[in-house]
């Protein structure tokens, strides 16, 4: 009886040895799913850069199998706006090119796991840098740390506050997207303010030129005549 | 507990930001990226700098010799920030004027190493995109609830501040066009009066000097 009482007791304890054993094997793989998922996805990088004449600029990213990636690119200043655009894989296949292009953007899945490389070439234009704005976002957002690990059904607050931040990311894209062709559109118009300013004040100073030289000249020609002028007079 | 999967937030955090983006620039070469941003707004500025080796025909995950020169102007052409930084960095800045602030970065190398690679990864994050949200969980002790609003508000703080960069951005553009407008008008009505006075002048000028020279 006594023998039986500690069996059961060393069965539970070993049962709750067990479950222990669980939870931690359990978080243990939860923790590993979750540096993948954060080594795998989620590199947003967004920036612009100033493309020289003459050269071509690269940039690279390493990019897992099947993860999705948005590349997005726009020429916001400098000579036609335009642009050559190359994305290759890591085989050195063209997966996507555009030539002369002011923006656009493209979205694909990564074939193969390794570097992915988007270069632009400003090599058509020997006089003007362009400005470029490059949009690279690989994977999905990374979620906010302690949210989302957990797999309870979410309550109907966090589903309305993911909705409002899917939104809010959109609006700021919006506005990201309206920010460049407004810079776009005003940079333009400063140059036609300058070329206005520059061209006139030519203009004016030719006009005033070619005035005094078409005098000049006339002078010149009847001035020249004179001893013709002089031969008349004799005769 | 939690205060576990901070920790390991944080850490694969700091190791995910050192990998991403990069590219590559000759020692001696000056990189400038442009990042046009409303005031009052918090950039961060993540780099690690490989150097190319040659023998192994690959860069050094670790360069200790190399240090990055790092310059941050803004739209006035003011620098706001310049520093040398050694291989690895974190910098950030807040902008106080809106408009481009140019982030450059060059490698203080000498002629030494003339003319090897670098390899640089770079991450910029701006706005709320820079805020680290596992430290403010961690500091104000919030709720998922709580950092999933916390989130959503410094999202609307964010756009309230590009619509009023966005206003003052367009006043720019409209005064840009009204003085275009303006010198248009103006040079076409002096073009004018020039033309005409021209004319006016060359006809007298011809007349007086044909009466003079007893042509007419």
């Amino acid at each position: 009886m006594r023998n039986e009482q500690m069996n059961s007791q060393r069965n539970d304890t070993n049962i709750s040895k067990s479950r222990n054993n669980k939870k931690l094997t359990t978080m243990l793989w939860l923790s590993l799913v979750a540096l993948m998922a954060l080594l795998q996805g989620s590199a947003a990088v967004e920036f612009t850069f100033d493309l020289a004449d003459n050269a071509e600029d690269c940039f690279y990213e390493e990019i897992k199998r099947n993860t999705s990636a948005y590349f997005e690119f726009q020429v916001s200043a400098g000579g036609q706006q335009d642009v050559d655009v190359t994305l290759k894989d890591p085989q050195n296949k063209i997966i996507y090119s555009l030539e002369r292009a002011t923006f656009d953007s493209h979205q694909f899945t990564a074939e193969t796991t390794g570097v992915y490389t988007a270069c632009f070439s400003n090599k058509f234009s020997a006089f003007s840098h362009k400005i470029v704005y490059v949009d690279f976002q690989v994977g999905d957002e990374p979620s906010l740390p302690g949210v989302d690990e957990h797999a309870t059904v979410l309550t109907q607050m966090e589903t309305s506050a993911q909705a409002i931040h899917k939104a809010l990311n959109d609006i700021l894209d919006a506005q990201t997207h309206h920010r460049l062709r407004e810079a776009q559109g005003r940079k333009r118009a400063e140059d036609i303010n300058q070329r206005v300013m520059v061209w006139a004040s030519l203009e004016t100073a030719s006009v005033i030129l070619i005035g005094l030289v078409q005098i000049l000249v006339l002078r010149n020609f009847f001035t020249d005549r004179k001893p013709s002028q002089a031969r008349y007079g004799r005769l | 507990m939690r205060d576990q999967w901070i920790c390991l937030a944080l850490v694969l955090c700091a190791l995910h930001s050192a990998c991403g983006l990069y590219f590559h620039i000759s020692e001696t070469e000056r990189k400038c990226f442009i990042e046009e941003v409303p005031d009052e707004t918090t950039v961060i500025v993540n780099y690690k700098v490989e150097l190319y080796d040659p023998r192994s025909n690959g860069f050094m995950p670790s360069s200790p010799g190399i240090g990055m020169h790092v310059e941050v102007r803004d739209s006035d052409d003011k620098v706001i920030l310049s520093r040398v930084y050694s291989s690895q960095g974190r910098m950030s800045f807040t902008s106080h004027t809106p408009g481009e602030h140019v982030i450059c970065m060059y490698s203080n190398s000498t002629a030494w190493f003339n003319g090897a690679q670098l390899r640089v990864h770079l991450d910029i994050q701006v706005g709320e995109h820079a805020i680290d949200y596992a430290n403010v969980a961690q500091k104000e002790k919030l709720t998922e609830l709580q950092l999933r609003i916390r989130q959503l508000l410094d999202q609307v703080e964010q756009i309230t501040k590009e619509q009023n960069y966005q206003r003052y951005r367009e006043e720019r553009f409209r005064h840009t066009s009204e003085s275009t407008n303006s010198r248009v008008l103006w040079w076409s009505l002096a073009q004018t009066v020039v033309l005409v006075c021209m004319g006016f002048w060359q006809m007298r000028h011809l007349k007086s000097f044909f009466e003079a020279k007893k042509l007419v």
